[in-house]
């Protein structure tokens, strides 16, 4: 866990960069720290392992104060990947990916083992290790990246803007091999952003910050699209939050109605899977199925896909077991709201 | 030509060992003392400036008010090699401390910042990263120092040591056009193959120079 003790950090030109911060992030939890640019989310990043100095307050990783730590060691635990990875031109990616279990005193050769391991786990072929990073397009540069932070295994992983430097498709690619390689480690993140959307989709919590480094909210993504506490986090999670807050939801409470209820014929194949609606005569494909453990986004977005608005459940062995109809979607979703709302208050 | 060289080959190769002698030791002994020089003007960003201003005014010293000056100053004998070493030692330190400061300042931040982020200290970083990475710009600046010195050697022939330099002022005083050829043909020939090993030394330890963008500095 890492805990930010009301910090507060003045440069010495006398701007405030982050103002009386506490807050705790979990253990094995990636938090995201997201806001406008110049809102001190870099600086507070920063601190934790000691490349800035906090002006007062207090940074305990797991306890322990970062104050009273040796600075080099204290790196050397902390994974650290930033915008444009920042490799090192001369070393090969190899080399690159080795540098911390050198430092840490290993030799040459476990260094490397241990790196080439890290950089097939991050999805680059050994033909790259000898490659230098200066030969690799920016999304392979970025991989070479994480995988650099990851070599000597630090619990902890400090990530400024990781994946803003590169398109929006290889940024996607890159999102879900993180997601899948944070999945098998678990490691303590704290990660940097300005997109909210990436905030929301990556993050476990969410800490958005506002001008001035005040922190606005702390929260996971769904409290934050579906309570935000004030006006300027609820323009800054965005005008659809209703709708992206369904993606947090399975639809697991949602009940169905029977199959026979959907206005029209819906027509099964002999194993009793849908295959579409009838409809004067011909039949229509359905949207597409969900099952309980799909989001209420996927749910919703099936019934307005529907050619008569249904949106069509199936079981594990994908035979049809029950109808969400349009209006039944509403009536729920306004129930759920209304329950929130009242557990909020209490 | 031919005739004068297997007449004279003694004179020709004891001038250009000379040469050779008095052009690169004081390379070794500059590259030697540039590296903390420049150094410093990094470490501490308040020193740059003057270091700047310093070697500038010491590269722009005529060589030969140098050469004639550098006995009375370090009490050496007006026919010491001393003077000339001492006095090429100066050019090169001037040339190359600026050239290592440019070449450290010049690496990029992020790279820097990384390193620290990894947990380098700060003498490790320096030999292990911003050295290393600042190598093509330093090994540039002593490409062209290497050539400079080669070149300047000559001028000592002026005050009585100068290497080849010395086939010029015989050529001169006996009216005699071969010995100044040779002298001629000899330091080019010094300087372009001086560049060309240095050039292979800057292949052989960056390899990497050649992928970055721009192409690299060799
Ligand atoms: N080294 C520094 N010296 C002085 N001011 C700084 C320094 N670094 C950042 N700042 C200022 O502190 C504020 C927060 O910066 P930063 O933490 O980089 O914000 P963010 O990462 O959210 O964009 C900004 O106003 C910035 O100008
Ligand atoms: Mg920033």
């Amino acid at each position: 866990m890492i805990t930010f003790e009301d910090v507060v950090k003045i440069y010495p030109g006398g701007s405030t960069a982050v103002d009386h911060l506490s807050m705790e992030l979990p253990t094995g939890k990636m938090t995201v720290l997201v806001g406008p640019s110049g809102c001190g989310k870099t600086t507070s990043l920063r601190m934790i392992n000691r490349m800035v100095e906090p002006t007062s307050g207090r940074i305990l990783i797991d306890g322990r104060d970062v104050a009273g730590q040796d600075e080099a060691l204290l790196r050397r635990g902390i994974g650290y990947v930033i915008q444009h990875a920042g490799l090192f031109p001369h070393k090969t990616v190899l080399d690159n990916v080795a540098t911390v279990p050198l430092l840490l005193g290993k030799t040459r050769r476990e260094a490397r083992a241990a790196a080439l391991e890290l950089l097939e786990r991050v999805g680059l072929a050994a033909e790259f290790a000898g490659r230098y990073p200066a030969q690799l397009s920016g999304g392979q540069q970025q991989r070479v990246g994480v995988a650099r932070a990851l070599a000597a295994d630090p619990p902890v992983m400090l990530m400024d803007e990781p994946f803003s430097a590169v398109d929006p498709v290889v940024r996607e690619g890159l999102h879900r091999e993180f997601l899948r390689l944070q999945q098998d480690l678990g490691k303590t993140i704290a990660m940097v952003t300005h997109d909210i959307d990436e905030a929301i989709k990556l993050g476990d919590r969410v800490a958005v910050f506002r001008q001035g480094g005040h922190l606005a909210q702390f929260g996971t993504p769904q409290e934050l699209l579906e309570q935000p506490v004030d006006d300027f986090v609820a323009e800054f999670v965005g005008r659809d939050r209703g709708l992206r807050s369904l993606s947090f939801d399975t639809a697991a409470d949602l009940p169905v109605s029977p199959l026979t209820d959907g206005g029209a014929e819906l027509v099964l194949d002999e194993a009793g899977r849908p295959v579409g609606w009838r409809l004067g005569g011909v039949v229509q494909p359905t949207a597409g199925v969900f099952t309980k453990a799909d989001s209420l986004r996927m749910v919703t977005d099936l019934a307005i896909m529907s050619p008569v608005g249904v949106a069509v459940r199936v079981g594990a062995d994908g035979t049809a077991d029950g109808l969400v109809r349009h209006h039944d979607l509403v009536d729920f979703l306004a129930t759920r709201r209304d329950r929130r709302a009242a557990e909020q208050e209490a | 030509m031919i005739q004068y060289l297997s007449n004279n080959h003694e004179v020709v190769l004891a001038a250009l060992r000379q040469h050779i002698y008095l052009a690169l030791l004081p390379i070794l002994i500059g590259f030697v003392v540039s590296l903390p020089i420049g150094y410093l003007g990094v470490r501490f960003p308040w020193f740059y400036h003057p270091l700047v201003n310093v070697c500038g005014v010491l590269y722009s010293i005529p060589s030969l008010a140098l050469f004639v000056f550098l006995p009375v100053i370090l009490g050496t004998k007006i026919l010491a090699p001393a003077n000339i070493v001492v006095a090429l030692t100066i050019y090169t330190v001037a040339l190359l401390s600026r050239t290592v400061a440019d070449g450290l300042r010049a690496v990029d931040p992020i790279v820097t910042q990384s390193a620290t982020a990894m947990g380098y200290r700060r003498t490790r970083r320096l030999l292990d990263v911003e050295l290393p990475v600042a190598l093509p710009v330093i090994l540039a600046g002593l490409r062209v120092a290497t050539v400079s010195n080669i070149s300047l050697v000559s001028v000592g022939a002026l005050i009585g040591i100068g290497g080849l330099g010395q086939l010029f002022t015989r050529g001169f005083q006996l009216f005699y056009l071969e010995p100044i050829i040779i002298g001629i043909i000899l330091s080019v020939l010094l300087a372009g193959l001086a560049d060309l090993i240095i050039v292979l030394i800057q292949r052989a330890v960056t390899p990497w120079a050649r992928f970055q963008r721009g192409g690299g500095t060799a």
